[in-house]
């Protein structure tokens, strides 16, 4: 494997403190708690054994902290960032796909249409570098780097704290929110448009439901629930979601981490973050299952 | 009679593009880019070592200025298309055919084998795809092949719309024409070839134009990590040297080298989707009013 970073590191010993080649890697291997002599299978078994008890190794870039460590610290800005993100657009995205389904064919409705499908198909780090030069650099208004400001405020409960952690977080969840609500608004208007022509929309108007009615109750429930899945899936994405706009950000989170680790060779690191992703993602998966067949009886056939 | 056939599918396909600017505009970008990219190269010299003076405004001679080093921003933005589409190109179509062969048999052949191919998919779909190619291609760094890339995007994004392609097919196969077709004793593979695809071909189309519109973001976005440096002037690279070399985001007069590869993403993108939607208003007359 190119890179690897037991073989650099043990070239840097040697070259730095006139080790030998045997004692640089009986050091490395000592120090990572890594059995390098052992066969592939037996380190293969250990690593398992050791993901259960909650150890995921040592970070190799970040000198020795444990992996588990800096996953705990990145996942609460990715959550927080993310999730309102993902929740904000979901939320716009719904109301104005039923918005532009009920005014189908008007001017309203091309607007939106346009510019969801112009936002969507545009990439999230454009809007974040096109923000930071809008309201960073000409403005002023934001900071650009980090999650907050250590020389500033201490962290802890504290309103200058708060408002500095917003103050940062704002434009990352801006250039969230830009690039991902047209897809929950292309997808809402044409669920609304299919359950408008459904029979039981116009029994609905026969018998004379109040139009605010028919339209959250009858057609907005039901045109939602497709897109409850997808949201269900999307939170199993919020750790690892936005790579992208935290590279751009250099805001610490998961996907930070992940960046990071690639350009410093830092496996253990790597894998953690990777571990934490997939469980993650199945899990609300699974949540997503049940959740949907408690929403939509139709689905609970058994 | 063939050929009167052929103009008046011309005929509605001119009438679609007259009639939506939308339409008209992402097929003629889409255009330009491919021109830029296929003779761009050949016509526009690049100049890697600077040549002129550093930060230089839009001009006629430098469209759209110089660089930190006094290199011209616009041969790079031609010489980066034709990588940028090249790639996009190749991993969209590895992409598509591998969804759609899989998609295709495991709605043909149903059973075990179905339910076997949507298990390999359903676990692919369960691993965050863009984490995913940065790692893959972290481990292979040093590749510049844009075969090998396209692989390894079309490794990581295939599931999704091979599930897609599975449940057109799964409605397909139970329409009189298949029984028609499976009763005269034609192969599966016949079955495929004749009745399925032809069906299917513009959905695929619009997929291979969206599956692109992802392979942009995704590639553009590992180059711009730093994750496959495999391009003098690629424009994920560009911004990766407009703000970590040239400044772009505290000096104001760097700004131009930041704003042209995040220009021309921006257009290609829009062009790419405006003409995904002119293809399904071709193949969907329901599309078409107003």
């Amino acid at each position: 494997m190119p890179g690897n970073i037991i073989d650099s590191l043990i070239g840097l010993y040697i070259s730095r403190y006139g080790m030998s080649y045997e004692d640089a890697y009986r050091l490395l291997s000592a120090s990572f708690g890594i059995a390098l002599e052992k066969p592939l299978h037996e380190q293969y078994i250990s690593f398992l054994l050791n993901i259960f008890t909650g150890k995921l190794g040592l970070s190799m870039g970040y000198s020795n902290i444990p992996v588990i460590e800096i996953v705990a610290a990145a996942i609460p800005w990715t959550v927080f960032t993310v999730s309102i993100g993902l929740f904000s657009s979901f939320i716009i995205g719904i109301l104005l796909g039923l918005l532009a389904a009920y005014k189908h064919g008007s001017i309203i409705d091309r607007f939106i249409t346009t510019l969801s499908t112009i936002t969507a198909a545009i990439p999230n780090y454009v809007f974040a570098y096109l923000l930071i030069v809008i309201f960073v650099t000409n403005a002023r208004l934001f900071p650009m780097v980090g999650a907050y400001d250590a020389s500033l405020v201490t962290p802890g409960f504290n309103l200058p704290f708060i408002i500095d952690v917003l103050r940062h977080a704002f434009l990352p969840i801006l250039s969230y929110f830009i690039a991902s609500f047209g897809n929950w608004v292309l997808y809402m208007r044409s669920n609304v448009i299919t359950v408008l022509g459904e029979d039981y929309v116009q029994a609905a108007k026969a018998r004379g439901l109040s139009k605010s009615r028919i339209m959250w109750m009858y057609v907005g429930r039901n045109a939602m629930l497709p897109l409850f899945t997808l949201l269900a899936i999307n939170i199993g994405y919020i750790f690892g979601g936005s790579t992208l706009i935290e590279f751009v950000f250099t805001y610490p989170g998961i996907g930070y981490y992940i960046s990071r680790s690639v350009s410093t060779r830092d496996y253990p690191l790597m894998q953690g973050l990777f571990f934490i992703l997939i469980i993650s993602v199945t899990l609300s998966n699974l949540i997503a299952d049940f959740v949907y067949s408690r929403l939509d009886p139709r689905v609970r056939f058994e | 009679m063939k050929v009167s056939e052929i103009l008046r599918e011309i005929k509605v396909l001119l009438r679609i593009y007259a009639s939506s600017k939308s339409s008209l505009f992402g097929l003629t970008v889409v255009i330009g880019y491919i021109i830029m990219a296929a003779i761009g190269p050949y016509f526009i010299r690049l100049d890697l070592i600077g040549l002129d003076k550093p930060y230089q405004l839009p001009s006629l001679k430098h469209p759209f200025g110089t660089d930190y080093l006094g290199r011209d921003i616009f041969a790079q933005i031609v010489h980066g298309a034709r990588d940028v589409l090249l790639l996009a190109f190749i991993a969209s179509l590895i992409t598509v055919a591998i969804s759609v062969s899989l998609g295709t048999i495991a709605g043909i052949k149903g059973g075990k084998v179905d339910s076997c191919l949507m298990f390999i998919t359903d676990m692919m779909l369960t691993i965050p795809g863009f984490p995913l190619l940065i790692v893959v291609t972290s481990l292979i760094k040093g590749t510049s092949n844009p075969l090998i890339l396209g692989l390894i995007y079309a490794m990581v994004s295939w599931a999704s719309p091979a599930r897609a392609i599975r449940s057109q097919v799964l409605s397909l196969k139970r329409r009189d024409f298949v029984e028609a077709s499976r009763c005269m004793g034609f192969s599966t593979l016949y079955i495929i070839y004749f009745d399925i695809l032809p069906l299917i071909m513009p959905y695929v189309a619009v997929n291979l134009l969206l599956i692109m519109i992802g392979a942009i973001y995704s590639l553009v976005g590992l180059s711009l990590i730093g994750a496959i440096p495999w391009s003098e002037c690629n424009w994920g690279i560009m911004i990766n040297v407009a703000v970590n070399y040239a400044g772009a985001l505290s000096v104001p007069k760097a700004l131009p080298h930041l704003i042209a590869p995040l220009g021309m993403i921006i257009l290609l993108q829009v062009a790419l989707i405006m003409l995904s939607r002119s293809i399904e208003m071709i193949f969907n007359p329901r599309l078409r009013e107003r």
